[in-house]
């Protein structure tokens, strides 16, 4: 029994959980989204601040504020170790691994040089109920960035916070 | 234990789904029946023995089958009927589940008829509503402009009473409340609010989807100022099945309602140019209607009659008790809703601080414990309490004292789990 739970909850995502890196949200910023889980209330505001840099558009920073349960919580604090100083090309293709893990019924094996602490993250996809919670602020990342992306490159114009979706 | 059910272990023989093992050889204990309840081999049966031997379609058909469903559709009727001490058996009509009842009531309010709602007028809802019993207010006051109020919540779970005549005035048209909780278990005194509503002219909507489960309901022997004027609730938390509710109405004031959904078998004669309606139960019952899960749910409420509602609900109110004590052994947990089990219903929300609902959840599960995680479609109510979520256990008739252990078990290793101790 505790050998599945063991394996949802690694120490990595409890790590994570309890000292959650990057949280709060800080200026300046291109974009701002809030998604939720409807089905259970989790929250997530998002921020992204992109800029220029010699590949392209560079992901600068990714703040949150973030309400939910140890999955979701550790989740966001792992996306922003990931993306944070990478070029918005890499961050996007780290999300999409990580979207494969998680929806890949506990069959994916997860590559450890692209995800680093996200492969603790490999559990979450037997608990079909869960993986939404994993996924909350990784939607928000994308969403948030892909609108940025379609501001001026560099702008640290702050914007009103528009964006509400939801996530299903 | 005193009040629970007599034979309690023969009663569970009667549900099947009871029986089963789980991953790692665990025995299911069932604790979201506010969700949804178990269905006893009675109700499968005679939903199967239906399809098997006498499916057609109703009040149409002209054959022996159809003969046969049409009495068996009826006949659930009845049941329901009795089962509700419904002052007539035409007022009971059946919807897909108690969120279109409510529904059929807010959207034929919308529209030209004795009952329709306007600017200036009120609609009265409280702050401890399921979704279902807000949003088509909500959507009611959209397209009426019409003013929502409601009854707020004290900080012990029950509704502030205290400014009722100044919430439910001359301007208001319909007071809609929760008879019980789905997320705190609070009893809403219907009766003493149903008599203020009258007095100044307003309909009176139960929602009764959490009471109708637990409570004996005989309406008929309600004074007439204390009985609602409709009345909805779901069949598969009364051991039916899902895809068939009733909404219970008075004759008056279902014949002053204009139909809600036009089609088939709900009207009297059709031209090209208008048609005139059948009149109740069928003016609300437009299409093919859910047969077989009506008849499952006549043989439903049946099962209930014969264990008697009364003691069904003090099974309930003991297992409550129990519950509620066992919970507060644990340490630091917080139940949401009144402490006193012969106040509230059976189902009871609590926080654990440190552990988020999703995740007590989720190790109570790989136990074998099923309980809900989330806002149970009552956001407004878990704001009022400063909480995002919660967890919610919910018991019924079938409910043992060994499941309460086995829960506040599994509370007590969630919480060394997560490193609280």
């Amino acid at each position: 029994m505790s050998t599945d739970l063991d394996a949802l909850y690694q120490e990595i995502i409890l790590d994570h959980y309890k000292n959650p890196h990057h949280q709060g949200l800080r200026e300046p910023f291109e974009s701002e989204v809030h998604h939720v889980n409807p089905t259970c209330g989790d929250e997530v505001t998002l921020r992204v601040h992109l800029s220029d840099g010699p590949d392209g558009l560079r992901v600068d920073d990714v703040s949150y504020d973030a309400l939910g349960c140890s999955i979701s919580q550790a989740s966001a604090s792992v996306l922003t170790d990931l993306v944070i100083g990478r070029p918005v090309d890499d961050a996007m293709r780290i999300h999409d691994e990580f979207l494969t893990l998680m929806q890949g019924k506990g069959r994916v094996e997860p590559d450890e040089e692209v995800l680093e602490d996200g492969i603790a993250f490999a559990g979450v996809a037997k608990f079909p109920a869960r993986i939404k919670c994993a996924l909350l602020s990784w939607m928000a990342w994308k969403d948030a960035t892909t609108t940025a992306q379609a501001s001026p490159a560099g702008s640290t114009r702050p914007v009103e916070p528009v964006e509400t979706k939801e996530t299903r | 234990m005193e009040g629970l059910l007599p034979d309690l272990d023969v009663v569970r023989k009667d549900f099947p789904i009871l029986s089963r093992v789980l991953a790692d050889g665990r025995p299911l204990v069932y604790l979201d029946s506010a969700n949804t309840s178990q269905k006893p081999q009675v109700v499968i049966d005679t939903m199967v023995d239906h399809l098997e031997r006498h499916n057609a379609n109703i009040a149409r058909a002209m054959h022996q089958l159809g003969a046969e469903a049409t009495a068996a559709y009826e006949d659930a009727r009845d049941k329901v009927a009795a089962f509700l001490g419904a002052p007539d058996r035409d007022e009971v009509i059946f919807a897909k589940n108690a969120t279109e009842a409510l529904n059929l009531t807010a959207n034929t309010l919308a529209w030209p008829g004795e009952r329709q709602v306007g600017p200036g007028d009120e609609i009265v809802i409280t702050e401890m509503e399921h979704h279902s019993n807000i949003v088509p207010w909500q959507l009611l006051c959209e397209r009426t402009g019409a003013t929502l109020r409601w009854f707020g919540v004290t900080d012990d779970g029950h509704l502030d009473l205290a400014h009722i005549d100044d919430l439910i005035t001359e301007r208001t048209k319909v007071v809609s409340l929760v008879w019980v909780s789905n997320m705190l278990g609070t009893v809403n005194p219907v009766n003493e609010i149903a008599r203020r509503a009258h007095e100044v002219g307003a309909l009176v909507v139960v929602d009764a989807s959490q009471a109708a489960p637990q409570l004996p309901i005989d309406l008929a022997s309600m004074p007439d100022e204390e009985r609602p004027d409709l009345l909805a609730f779901t069949g598969h938390k009364v051991v039916g099945p899902t895809g068939v509710g009733v909404l219970w109405g008075r004759r008056s004031v279902l014949d002053q309602l204009p139909p809600f959904l036009g089609g088939g078998e709900m009207i009297e004669t059709v031209t090209m140019e208008r048609s005139t309606y059948a009149p109740i139960p069928h003016k609300f019952e437009a299409g093919t209607p859910p047969i077989v899960e009506a008849i499952g749910l006549g043989a439903a409420v049946d099962y209930l009659s014969v264990l008697g509602m009364e003691h069904v609900h003090r099974h309930e109110q003991t297992i409550t008790a129990y519950a509620l004590t066992g919970l507060q052994t644990v340490p630091g947990l917080r139940v949401l809703g009144p402490l006193d089990a012969a106040a509230r219903g059976g189902a009871i929300s609590f926080e654990i601080p440190g552990v988020h609902p999703h995740d007590v959840s989720t190790v109570l599960d790989t136990r074998g414990i099923a309980v809900r995680a989330g806002h149970h479609c009552a956001k407004p109510a878990h704001q009022r309490f400063g909480v995002q979520s919660s967890t919610r256990m919910s018991s019924y008739l079938y409910t043992t004292p060994a499941e309460i252990d086995a829960l506040v078990e599994g509370l007590e290793y969630t919480r060394s789990y997560f490193g609280l101790d």
